[in-house]
């Protein structure tokens, strides 16, 4: 399953400076599973986005097709072909 | 003789470097808009600056300079990852090199409260399993600030002794390298429980030690200032001469064990200097008698100075050195007889670490 990830500005560092990448998701494709085949390919990217038991970092939204995974079904929200993740540090701070 | 001392901050690390340790250069920040709670540095091979490193969105890290800060590696994968599944990690609280005589091991103490240990420098660690595993641990507590492991104090000469101290845990003892554990908190009083004595559950802000005074401790509590003679045994108050018991910092001098600096905070609900003035607090007779400090500092200061925002370098005539919450530095050439400013208008300083820059 191909799906685009799009990746804020802040973190492009880690990706070589890619504003998206293309992965291939083994079914059944999930944001999980999207999620595990980048780390495989950026870790640093990956720990940025998930602690070390995968949970979602508190303050990083991810959208899927335009809506935030918490809203669906979190790590585990189908991705059907195509799907748009897009990477949002969500506003907090001071 | 060069001078740097890190200062890390809510939104960041600077640098400050000396030759007279009166007028300073700062750099930074570097890791902007990350906090920065515990830096070190390590002088035993070469001259590493290590930083634990948090963004409040991305997470923990920690960071590794051998260029004073000019560049900086971080590792890919987390350095630091619980391997339980019931906790991640939230923030490194300390990191602490080993003696000379254990290259390339470093501490690290985490929020939540556990101890890892790396042999290679610092690039990766090792969860130390003995002490999360204590029976002790479901009942500490989670000071304000969360809870953590936030004071390891490796022994200069035995590898398997480490001391620990965690806020509303207490001082915890180790003498076989980790795999049993020991709290140490005879004498420390716990005001805030209905038993003020109890055998775990002190609110230690800090602890420090002598390399060449093994057996003696002095910790600075959530009011209450103690020292132990006996390894952590038994602790004794030595907070009659100071104008009150309540802070955090707590540093011993690099040449002298009967020489103390602290940082007298008025109150647990009044958290502001004695009278509302900047004054670091030294004792040269181990906590016997206390003299203020001041020539230089401000007599209106309603800031505070963090647990790990105070320290000494080590040059002949040692430096002392503190950061503030309302972001001030200031440092002393003269073992706080005089004080300079190194920096101001930074975010809240939470650690701060000098070194002597090998020539």
């Amino acid at each position: 399953m191909k799906v685009t990830v799009l990746i804020p500005g802040v973190l492009r560092g880690v990706v070589d400076g890619a504003a998206s990448v293309e992965v291939d998701v083994p079914p059944p494709a999930t944001l999980g599973a999207a999620l595990d085949v980048l780390a495989a390919s950026y870790p640093g990217l990956d720990r940025r986005l998930r602690d070390e038991r995968a949970g979602l970092r508190r303050y990083v939204n991810f959208y899927v097709n335009g809506e935030e995974c918490r809203r669906l079904e979190g790590p585990g929200t189908p991705l059907p072909e195509g799907t748009e993740v897009q990477i949002l540090p969500s506003v907090a701070g001071g | 003789m060069t001078v740097v001392v890190a200062i890390g901050t809510r939104k960041g690390l600077w640098l400050a470097r000396s030759e007279d340790r009166v007028s300073w250069q700062v750099d930074g920040p570097h890791h902007a808009m990350q906090e920065v709670y515990a830096v070190a540095f390590d002088s035993r091979e070469g001259l590493r600056l290590l930083a634990g490193v948090s963004s409040p969105h991305f997470g923990p890290g920690v960071s590794l300079s051998d260029d004073l800060g000019a560049s900086w590696e971080e590792s890919s994968t987390p350095p630091i990852a619980f391997p339980v599944q019931d906790a991640s990690l939230e923030r490194v609280w300390q990191l602490q090199p080993a003696p000379a005589s254990q290259p390339g091991v470093v501490w690290a103490g985490t929020q939540p409260s556990a101890l890892f240990k790396s042999t290679d420098g610092g690039r990766s660690f090792e969860f130390v399993e003995g002490l999360w595993n204590h029976p002790h641990r479901p009942d500490w507590g989670e000071g304000f600030g969360g809870q953590a492991v936030h004071t390891i104090v490796p022994d200069p000469a035995d590898p398997d002794r480490v001391l620990v101290a965690m806020s509303t845990g207490g001082v915890y003892r180790t003498a076989d390298g980790g795999k049993s554990w020991e709290a140490r908190n005879k004498g420390i009083k716990a005001y805030f429980y209905p038993d003020p004595w109890p055998e775990f559950g002190q609110c230690v802000h800090k602890v420090a030690q002598h390399p060449a005074l093994a057996s003696r401790f002095y910790a600075q509590n959530h009011h209450g200032v103690y020292r132990s003679d006996d390894g952590g045994d038994t602790w004794q108050s030595i907070a009659a001469g100071l104008p009150t018991d309540f802070g955090f910092a707590m540093v011993v001098h690099p040449h002298d064990p009967d020489t103390i600096f602290t940082f007298p905070i008025e109150a647990d609900g009044r958290r502001f200097p004695p009278e509302g003035k900047c004054r670091v607090y030294r004792s040269t007779d181990a906590g016997a008698t206390w003299t203020a400090l001041g020539a230089g500092l401000p007599d209106t200061f309603y800031s505070a100075v963090m647990r790990d925002a105070m320290c000494t370098d080590d040059a002949p005539v040692s430096g002392v050195y503190f950061g503030s919450r309302s972001g001030e530095v200031y440092a002393s050439p003269d073992e706080g007889e005089t004080w300079h400013q190194v920096a101001a208008h930074l975010p809240d300083v939470m650690a701060v670490r000098a070194v002597v820059v090998p020539s």
